[in-house]
């Protein structure tokens, strides 16, 4: 297996560096019952992992502990080399971790554009004096966010509905808006929840294009969940399955698809 | 065909994101400041100043301070009434307290008073949202009327139980009390209510609004791409109090002079300011001047119409106003949650292609 502390080279040749964010030993309970059984894994610096398994296994649970959203009863969450307290979600997303949602959750009475600034709230320092005057430090920092949010605009190619209100955007589109907010926030880790959900096959492959462009172009360290075998066995570098809360599989996508128990738990098993 | 966009071009981010992006827009701005300050200062008479411009300009800055809160922060407030009592009396408290300073200052202290006791009626906030909160803003609301009728501190022990604003000026120009010029009374408030639009304006194209929106449209999630609530809520209590306050101080200084608590602050009062933004248009800072103006003009209007044209009895002219604003209400609500800011960017729209359908 892996070193804890160096790197891989992936198949296409990429460089994988260190841990970025260890999960140890993970439980997450709702009363009795309990999401999440004493998972432990981690994410390197520039890959793409991908949290799998069937419904119900944990996924969307898994990836709210990590943004802070959920907290867990026991084990520990490791960001870059310290332990993170317990903290508030606004708090984590500070530290640099985004995330979009499974079921779109944009602001729907705002515009793309407003959306996509509100992903750059860490770097709005102003006064509320100055914004009041819009003058100083405020409307400096309004033209330089600006440039920074053009910028994905542009990556993602949503140039044409800049201004337009959220709500009247088609489903795809919300969902690349939604990636937009993420990335405005130049986040170290980004957490994707099903970004390809109810997308059709070319939809799907521009989500794909943009997820392995925003990996190869920024070098942002990507989380992923997604149902779609197809999409995640080709874009991710490492794979982590979940069944029942309990983590059965983790390794390169030929390891996993390989394991026994993800088959069984993907096909089902025979019980005498 | 004279209303377009095309061909405005911005060449800096600084161009795009001011109040009026369309020149039209812009010099139409321009024109209603210099009607508003330079032309009706010199024509205004009592009946004008007292029947329609004081209070409309009054309100407005209420309704833009509860539009703050209701309409772009997404908390709803029962206790506009209270906090608009909280202003005035601050403001008595401060013009018997310092007869020598200016009336400026008072009124702006008055509203800082009140964005204080705003935080502090706002903490439910945090915990509690929708009918919950408006129940807790009723609260106060009653509270506070309950307050300035009980503690005879805040009326300087006065027989009546009422305040009455003494004559006070600012730069040598008497702007309260019974011999304020219309004209004085008019510009003083006008100058509060254009500073106040501007700053509403401002902090709701910036971050500040963004995060109050944030939490409006979808609060979770907010806090998770990096809103923090407790700061997003407390900033809208506070600027929504804050102006909520300078009204309230207006209110009572300037227009009524003698205020009552109960009669002036009431809870009709805290219902009168949000049905000017619920009919003028939630989240939309022209919508609580539509509001307010026609909620101002409205009984006005059925005054002239009703009882000095058409020599309706009086009783049932004001009987009517009721049943127009509760029907009016009701059709907003179901036609146009957005109200007349939303029809108003509609009929831009339909301009904007004239005479062209699409």
């Amino acid at each position: 297996m892996l070193d804890a502390s160096e790197g891989y080279t992936t198949a296409d040749g990429r460089k994988i560096g260190g841990v970025v964010m260890e999960m140890k030993n993970i439980t997450l309970r709702f009363g009795g019952v309990v999401a999440i059984k004493d998972i432990s894994f981690d994410i390197r610096e520039g890959e793409i992992r991908a949290i799998i398994g069937p419904n119900g296994a944990g996924k969307s649970s898994m990836l709210n502990v990590i943004s802070g959203f959920y907290v867990p009863q026991e084990g520990e969450v490791w960001f870059h080399g310290s332990r993170r307290p317990a903290m508030r979600p606004y708090e984590v997303a500070r530290q640099g971790i985004a995330r979009t949602f499974q079921n779109i959750a944009l602001f729907e009475g705002m515009s793309v554009l407003d959306n996509v600034m509100t992903g750059r709230l860490n770097y709005m320092k102003a006064g509320l004096l100055s914004q009041a005057l819009w003058r100083g430090k405020a409307e400096r920092e309004e033209t330089e966010n600006r440039e920074a949010v053009e910028k994905i605009i542009d990556f993602l190619e949503i140039q044409h509905i800049r201004k337009t209100p959220v709500a009247r955007l088609p489903y795809g589109l919300k969902k690349r808006v939604e990636l937009a907010r993420a990335l405005a926030a130049e986040p170290k880790l980004l957490l994707l929840d099903e970004p390809m959900a109810g997308m059709n096959v070319e939809e799907k492959e521009d989500m794909s294009r943009f997820i392995l462009d925003v990996n190869d172009e920024f070098g942002t360290t990507i989380a992923l969940i997604e149902h779609d075998m197809g999409v995640v066995m080709d874009l991710s570098d490492r794979v982590v399955v979940m069944d029942y809360g309990k983590k059965i599989g983790d390794g390169t996508p030929d390891e996993v698809r390989n394991n026994q128990e993800v088959i069984d738990a993907y096909l089902g098993v025979a019980h005498d | 065909m004279f209303y377009r966009e095309a061909g405005d071009f911005k060449t800096s981010y600084q161009a795009d994101s001011q109040t009026f992006p369309i020149k039209f827009d812009r010099y139409r701005y321009y024109v209603v400041l210099a009607i508003a300050f330079g032309i009706i200062p010199f024509v205004i008479n009592d009946y004008w100043a007292n029947a329609l411009l004081l209070p409309f300009l009054i309100y407005a800055i209420a309704a833009i301070g509860l539009n703050i809160l209701v309409g772009y922060c997404g908390q709803v407030s029962l206790g506009t009434g209270g906090f608009m009592a909280v202003g005035a009396y601050a403001c008595y408290k401060l013009m018997t307290a310092f007869p020598e300073v200016s009336m400026f200052i008072h009124v702006i202290l008055a509203g800082g008073i009140t964005a204080a006791v705003g935080v502090l009626f706002g903490l439910p906030s945090l915990r509690i949202k929708g009918f919950y909160l408006a129940v807790a803003t009723l609260a106060a609301q009653f509270f506070l009327v309950w307050l300035f009728n009980r503690v005879p501190w805040f009326y300087n022990y006065s027989a009546s139980g009422q305040i009455n604003a003494p004559e006070r000026d600012t730069f040598g120009i008497i702007i309260t009390g019974p011999n304020a010029p219309a004209w004085a009374t008019y510009l003083f408030c006008l100058i509060f209510l254009t500073a106040c639009a501007l700053i509403a304006r401002n902090l709701t194209r910036g971050t500040m609004g963004r995060t109050w929106m944030a939490i409006r449209d979808m609060d979770i999630a907010a806090e998770i791409i990096g809103v923090n609530p407790l700061k997003a809520k407390m900033t809208a209590f506070a600027v929504s109090s804050f102006f909520i306050g300078i009204s309230g101080a207006l209110f009572f200084a300037l227009y009524l002079g003698a205020v009552e608590v109960g009669e002036a602050f009431g809870i009709q009062k805290s219902f009168l300011v949000l049905f000017m933004v619920i009919i003028g248009g939630l989240g939309s800072i022209f919508g609580s001047f539509a509001g307010a103006a026609f909620l101002v003009l409205l009984p006005v209007v059925l005054k002239v119409v009703g009882a000095d044209m058409l020599g309706w009895p009086t009783d049932i002219v004001a009987h009517l106003q009721l049943v127009i604003v509760g029907g009016l209400i009701i059709v907003f609500l179901i036609m146009e949650p957005h109200g007349l800011a939303q029809l108003w960017r509609v009929a831009k729209e339909k301009l904007r292609l004239w005479p062209f359908p699409h």
